[in-house]
């Protein structure tokens, strides 16, 4: 299938308004939810870091360290990529699978036109702004963990910023992204694979949309231990 | 002009064309009928391109079919219309949207151009005020006749429709094939139906092929139809008692 996506491409004016109206629909579309649920995952985080690290001996910062850690190497980009597995692949198979039993994809193959081209690569390409949306997830659930600290009384700002400075590994960020950057190709190509394959009626479109969000959840999640262990192991 | 020689396709163990062979001339509207599962879609879709029989040979105006490479086969499809039984309207494009599809993907028209091309198609099917309108929110005839205003805007040589009345009211069903029948005559175009219709049968029938089990059980006109003893055929197109009444008047009068 990946193959056939790179071949015989559509003209570049109607795929540059494919991959915006892509774009738009894919990453803005999902920017929402993206910062609601960073926002409040960042809060969970420090609040249980605060209430685990009970000795007095342990400075306050280590809260603001650890929520940075933890939201910049898994929380932003896993998290939030298998959060887009859900919302972003169930609509891409559910579009490709549509125009599949809608008889669409065979219109657009008569006509000549190479439809996994045509479908598929505009994802492809509008996932690749998908590290724009989890660097901004990055920074809200950092700002969600700052919230609870400071609000909650759990750290004072001070205390919760210096922690967030310390000991900054700026590869920590690469890493993050690299691992994003693949993860947007799994979101984009799996459940492409799931929709433009699919047999049947309106029943195995939502079938598919599940089967989906089952098997990109899965391989990202086995793609984030094998580039962990390979990154920082 | 389509000559098919000879075709057969199978899927696994099942062989569902068994040998056929025709030819379907210009400016005509050739009819394939059969009972479902008699091979009609697959035959349709093996005139399109979609299937590739495994035996004979389909040649399109000299062009054999196996014998072209990638690009001439690009080049051949863009000489087809289809219009499909549900229409297949690429539902996130107005009318306008989906007409225009073909010929800014395949053309360097101008966007003018294109909207004058679009606009005379358009009124060709007698859509006037329906140019901005989604494909959701206009009737099945409607979308039966934009689906042939898309088949139709690039001037295909030849025109392919599935079932293009099921669905449709008697009286829109009719206004359909009179639609289908004037194309093909003033284009001169190839046209080839899919149909379990029994009045486009006798309406529009200008060739007729009966399909049974995948090989050709009766070839003729709609004329021919009316007095064939062919059992298999008769038992198809008469199974209506109203029908059968019409048939056997009809065969008392020209006696």
């Amino acid at each position: 299938m990946i193959w056939e996506v790179f071949k015989k491409p559509t003209k570049w004016p109607i795929m540059r308004s494919l991959i915006l109206k892509e774009i738009d629909e894919l990453i803005f579309g999902s920017l929402g939810i993206i910062i609601f649920i960073a926002f409040f995952i960042g809060g969970v985080v420090t609040i249980q870091t605060a209430l685990n690290l009970n000795s007095p001996f342990l400075p306050k910062s280590l809260i603001g360290f650890a929520t940075r850690q933890s939201v910049i190497l898994e929380f932003a980009p896993t998290f939030t990529s298998i959060i887009m597995a859900g919302k972003v692949g169930s609509y891409i198979t559910s579009s490709i699978g549509t125009m599949r039993v809608t008889e669409q994809i065979d219109a657009l193959e008569v006509m000549g036109v190479n439809s996994l081209n045509y479908l598929v690569f505009p994802k492809i390409i509008a996932m690749l702004m998908y590290p724009f949306a989890v660097a901004i997830a990055m920074y809200v659930g950092i700002l969600g963990g700052w919230v609870a600290a400071v609000f909650g009384g759990y750290a004072p700002s001070g205390e919760f910023i210096k922690g967030l400075q310390l000991d900054f590994d700026s590869f920590h960020v690469t890493y993050s992204f690299i691992k994003t950057l693949i993860f947007a190709f799994v979101i984009a190509t799996v459940p492409s694979y799931h929709g433009f394959y699919m047999k049947g009626g309106a029943l195995e479109v939502g079938k598919a949309s599940t089967t989906a969000f089952v098997w990109t959840s899965v391989v990202i999640i086995i793609l984030n231990y094998t580039l962990t262990q390979l990154m920082l192991g | 002009m389509i000559e098919v020689e000879n075709i057969h396709k199978s899927f696994g163990d099942t062989h569902v064309l068994k040998g056929i062979s025709t030819a379907f001339e210009d400016g005509k509207t050739n009819l394939v009928i059969g009972q479902s599962g008699s091979g009609k879609t697959v035959f349709l879709k093996c005139l399109l391109g979609l299937f590739e029989p495994e035996e004979g040979q389909i040649c399109y105006d000299g062009r054999f079919y196996s014998e072209l490479s990638n690009s001439e086969r690009r080049d051949l499809r863009q000489e087809m219309g289809m219009v499909f039984q549900g229409s297949a309207l690429f539902d996130s494009m107005t009318v306008e949207g989906n007409v225009m599809f073909p010929l800014g993907m395949f053309t360097k028209q101008s966007k003018a151009e294109m909207q004058e091309r679009v606009d005379f198609v358009l009124e060709r099917v007698n859509l006037i005020d329906a140019h901005k309108k989604f494909p959701s929110e206009i009737s099945g005839g409607m979308k039966k006749r934009v689906a042939i205003a898309r088949a139709i805007v690039m001037n295909p040589k030849y025109l392919f429709c599935d079932e293009p009345n099921s669905g449709l009211d008697p009286k829109t069903a009719i206004l359909i094939d009179n639609l289908i029948q004037e194309i093909t005559k003033e284009y001169n175009i190839t046209t080839i139906i899919n149909t379990h219709d029994m009045n486009s049968v006798m309406e529009i029938g200008e060739k007729i092929i009966f399909l049974k089990d995948g090989h050709k059980e009766w070839e003729g006109t709609n004329k021919e139809i009316f007095k064939t003893d062919n059992e298999a055929v008769t038992n198809f197109v008469y199974s209506s008692e109203l029908f059968k009444k019409v048939r056997q008047m009809y065969i008392e009068e020209r006696n």
